[in-house]
């Protein structure tokens, strides 16, 4: 597992709430932190990694969970 | 199109990747209201129908049609409406500029007589919003990607995402961290590109053709029976020598699946690969600067 900042749980919603609750936790970080999203698999690990390239995060590590999820460690503007 | 009412008519209107501009569509609007009942009709593949145009008012209609650079759809045997997403243009998926495309189809095709219907369609990537395999030829946006070792992080991003399963990412200890890409079971959709976040996914866009789609009385899925390929002039004369042999080998009134079914899907392989179309273009699909001894690549045939 790797080191953490700051850590969100998105299995609990689906699209389009996904990346807007995993946005919102990013945004209470500071430059350079790292977040854990904790999210599903299909829609969210397609979707919600590719939208923080978009806004410029970088995703460091995809870990796959015992329960079939997702967590991916995301630097705040990494990139 | 006849209508159940006599000497009605529903006006279907030509439309090329389900795009009409907003005067043209104001036309519409007009003739709707002046000479069918205050409707239109939005087909199922991105056309335009005005119905309850009488008769006596179908010339009129035409010209009026005309005066907003519009026309008359097709019906019968021949090449139908070209529809298409919006595509790279516009949509973040996008791997081709579809919009582009289906109109140098609608050009070259469109309204081309032949033994039965033929429907050409356009999707901008694999989420295959157009339905490309439900068209006698289908095309999809591609993308052959390449990897490059020394940017990567190997983070693991996209061997989760890959819908093949074509990546394995093994972390390593102590920097001997590896990647091995299969690319027999690679479907060219491209994710990789797009999500990696570090770039070390480039990628070359291209078509994925389907052949023998069918959605009617009979239903049948398109085949792809071709790599991807590159270049839209080799996707020219891919379809060019598709609607050749669709027009050699069909009995009158037969669909080109049923043609294709009959006639055998070697004859149509051998018939596209012997003009010699593909055989630069393959060529070229050799990966590039690759870590070749990183790649298992598919067992030369
Ligand atoms: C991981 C993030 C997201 C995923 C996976 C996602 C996925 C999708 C999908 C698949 C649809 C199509 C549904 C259908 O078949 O009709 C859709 C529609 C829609 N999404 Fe998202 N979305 C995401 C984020 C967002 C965000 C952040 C917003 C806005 C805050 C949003 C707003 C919408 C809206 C308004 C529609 C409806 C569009 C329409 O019906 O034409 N989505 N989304
Ligand atoms: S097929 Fe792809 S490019 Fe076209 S609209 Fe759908 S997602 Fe976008
Ligand atoms: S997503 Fe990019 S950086 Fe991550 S493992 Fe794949 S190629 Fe490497
Ligand atoms: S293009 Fe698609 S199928 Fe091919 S390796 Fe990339 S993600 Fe996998």
């Amino acid at each position: 597992m790797h080191n953490r900042d700051g850590f969100v749980d998105i299995t609990d919603v689906v699209c389009p709430i996904t990346f807007v609750k995993a946005k919102i936790a990013m945004e209470e970080m500071e430059s350079g932190k790292i977040l854990e999203v904790k999210m599903n698999d299909g829609e969210p690990i397609q979707n919600v990694p590719r939208s923080f390239k978009d806004e410029g995060h970088k995703v460091i590590q995809v870990v796959k969970n015992e329960d079939g999820t997702y967590s991916v460690f995301i630097e705040k503007d990494g990139l | 199109m006849r209508q159940v009412q006599k000497d009605c008519f529903s006006m279907r209107i030509r439309s090329v990747g389900g795009q009409i501009g907003a005067e043209q569509l104001k036309k519409v609007y007009e003739i709707a209201q002046d000479y069918g009942q205050g409707y239109v009709h939005l087909t199922s593949r991105q056309g335009i129908e005005i119905p309850f145009i009488k008769l006596e008012d179908v010339e009129t209609v035409k010209s009026e049609l005309a005066k907003a650079g519009l026309e008359p759809g097709a019906c019968g045997p021949r090449v139908r409406t070209v529809t298409a997403c919006q595509g790279s243009a516009i949509c973040p998926s996008g791997l081709i500029d579809t919009s582009a495309l289906a109109k140098e189809l609608d050009a070259r095709y469109f309204a081309k007589d032949l033994p039965h219907k033929f429907k050409l369609a356009v999707t901008g990537c694999g989420n295959n919003c157009l339905k490309a395999e439900e068209n006698d030829l289908g095309i999809k946006g591609g993308m052959q990607p390449v990897w490059d070792k020394s940017t990567c992080s190997l983070c693991g991003l996209c061997e989760v995402i890959c819908p093949g399963k074509a990546i394995i990412v093994s972390k390593g200890d102590k920097g001997d961290g590896n990647l091995v890409f299969t690319q027999e079971k690679c479907t060219n959709c491209g994710k990789c590109v797009k999500s990696c976040p570090v770039g070390a996914w480039q990628g070359k866009a291209g078509f994925l053709i389907y052949f023998g789609g069918t959605f009617g009385n009979q239903i049948a899925v398109g085949k792809q029976i071709l790599p991807i390929i590159f270049s839209q002039e080799k996707l020219f004369s891919v379809i060019d020598a598709t609607i050749a042999f669709f027009a050699k080998y069909a009995r009158p009134g037969e669909r080109f699946r049923s043609t294709v079914e009959r006639v055998g899907w070697e004859l149509l392989e051998k018939e596209l690969l012997e003009k010699e179309l593909l055989e630069k273009e393959l060529a070229e699909t050799v990966l590039p600067e690759m870590e070749l001894a990183e790649i298992v690549l598919p067992e030369q045939k």
